[in-house]
């Protein structure tokens, strides 16, 4: 069950997408899966706080602001876990290209800016394998906030870090908050090898690069469907 | 001042441990150790004497009990999932039922803690180094009792109780065995083995749960009775080199933590009884 007595077994390859909120990434994982899709890989996506029995828990703590900084981080990796157990691992064994919107380093930045310990936080999602490629959407945090300050009405309670009482203002409290991460994030990649992508890029241009990489760091072609079970429609 | 208290790890951000000043009492046991009995007994005991009482146990967390209890019927979560599932709800309690009652000079009777989730997930083949970690925001309690029953007497007070085998008490959902008494039994066995295991790590003191629950509550009361004087047993070291006005001093703090104006009203309850064996 641990990291290390099973990296070998696995087929599959495990590719995460991090970055702020407004960095872009998940329009670039969505291009991502399309392209693999399409072309005829075993794919699956999978995003971060998604699995149907802890959401609705999660969602009910942090409409009534049940949650402390450990529940927090503790309901999001039940979360992840469930996921993890029946879903990425998985389909990692059976050979599948995962595609994960958001992996673990995403609850080391937002439950370390909580304050719970960056040890335990490690601990606590060791289980978890490394992605193969780690995908940083890097991003001037001006323009991470412009991106989403502009564009939304409303950021809410939990991603405007409101429970740290940073501020009574949404949107300063969602400065002081994306800011924190920023640098929890940048301490992260040298540690964990993110590749950087340049997020103020084109969009075209950023996925280009992500496909070009891909290529070269995966083996891409042992990863197609084969001997067609359903057969496939193109368009 | 009490002895102070601890978390097993780096615990919990933002808890100041000076100021709790309650004390943590934890019964572990499996179903049909008496636990209950055990811990309905020492409630009436203390909240008699004056001491206010919170209760906690597994599965009460406002957070997730619900949804955990909903996932456990389907029986649908892996094995680390459910174990985080749990320990969400624990650290629920932790931070919003147990620390504020000990913070308030509360004795909180939990029934179950850490151990009993620890040894489920072990035997269901989560490694102990990490569940140990996981749970590392525990708070070091001040005692621990496991009431230590044999597998054989659990099976007959259980059935003589419901007439049926919990599912997850019998570990069903190891598939070990398709016959649930046989499953009971070796799930019970395995989970006492674990907690010798933790018993020799955490320091806790196994109490022979195949008796009457008369003789259980005294040695229970004893033990119990010797946490709580450890308090004015502090004073009674200083009496040699300070004066009586310190002592007196001293001890109506310690009797006054049992009974603070800004408590609720403790509960009365009649007085215990001492039931026979189920």
């Amino acid at each position: 069950m641990t990291e290390t007595e099973n990296k070998e077994q696995i087929a599959g390859k495990l590719i995460a997408v991090e970055g702020l909120d407004g960095s872009g990434k998940s329009t670039q994982v969505y291009l991502l899966k399309r392209w693999l899709e399409l072309d005829g890989y075993k794919v699956f996506f999978t995003e971060w706080n998604s699995s149907a029995i802890v959401k609705k828990a999660t969602r009910k703590g942090k409409k009534r602001q049940l949650l402390t900084p450990t529940t927090f981080s503790l309901i999001h990796c039940t979360d992840f876990a469930d996921r993890y157990e029946r879903q990425i691992r998985p389909l990692l064994n059976a050979g599948y290209i995962v595609l994960a919107d958001r992996y673990i380093f995403t609850a080391f930045a937002r439950d370390a800016v909580r304050g719970c310990d960056r040890t335990w936080l490690r601990k606590l999602y060791s289980y978890a394998i490394k992605p193969d490629v780690t995908f940083y959407f890097d991003v001037p945090l001006k323009t991470a906030l412009s991106r989403i300050l502009d564009g939304r009405t409303q950021v809410k309670y939990h991603e405007a870090g409101m429970d740290m009482g940073y501020s009574t203002d949404p949107y300063e409290s969602f400065r002081i908050f994306q800011g924190k991460i920023h640098s929890e994030y940048r301490r992260m990649v040298n540690e964990y090898d993110f590749i950087r992508i340049d997020a103020e890029e084109p969009p075209d241009i950023q996925q280009a690069k992500v496909r070009e990489i891909l290529e070269t760091k995966i083996d891409l072609p042992r990863y197609r469907w084969h001997g067609a079970i359903f057969p496939r429609l193109t368009q | 001042m009490e002895k102070p208290k601890r978390f097993y790890g780096k615990g919990l951000p933002g808890v100041d441990l000076d100021q709790l000043r309650g004390q943590l009492i934890v019964v572990e046991g499996a179903d049909g150790s008496g636990r209950s009995t055990q811990i309905d007994l020492l409630r009436n005991w203390l909240e008699r004497r004056g001491y206010p009482t919170v209760n906690v146990g597994l599965k009460r967390s406002m957070l997730v009990s619900r949804e955990l209890e909903r996932a456990m019927q389907g029986n649908i979560l892996g094995t680390r999932t459910l174990s985080l599932f749990y320990a969400t709800d624990f650290a629920d309690q932790l931070e919003n039922r147990i620390i504020p009652a000990l913070r308030s000079g509360f004795i909180v009777l939990a029934d179950r803690y850490i151990y009993t989730l620890m040894a489920r997930a072990i035997v269901r083949g989560v490694e102990q180094a990490w569940i140990r970690d996981v749970y590392s925001i525990a708070l070091i309690p001040d005692a621990v009792f496991y009431l230590n029953v044999s597998p054989k007497i659990l099976v007959e007070r259980n059935l003589r109780k419901h007439a049926v085998l919990d599912y997850w008490e019998s570990g069903m959902d190891m598939h070990r065995s398709s016959n649930m008494y046989a499953s009971f039994i070796e799930y019970q066995r395995q989970i006492h083995k674990e907690f010798k295991i933790m018993q020799a790590h955490y320091g806790f003191e196994t109490i022979n749960g195949n008796r009457s629950p008369r003789a259980i509550q005294n040695e229970l009361r004893g033990k119990i009775e010797v946490i709580l004087n450890g308090k004015s047993g502090l004073i009674e070291e200083e009496s040699n080199d300070s004066n009586g006005t310190e002592r007196v001093a001293r001890s109506t703090t310690t009797s006054a933590n049992g009974s603070k104006g800004d408590q609720p009203p403790v509960r009365r309850q009649p007085p215990p009884r001492h039931r026979s064996a189920n």
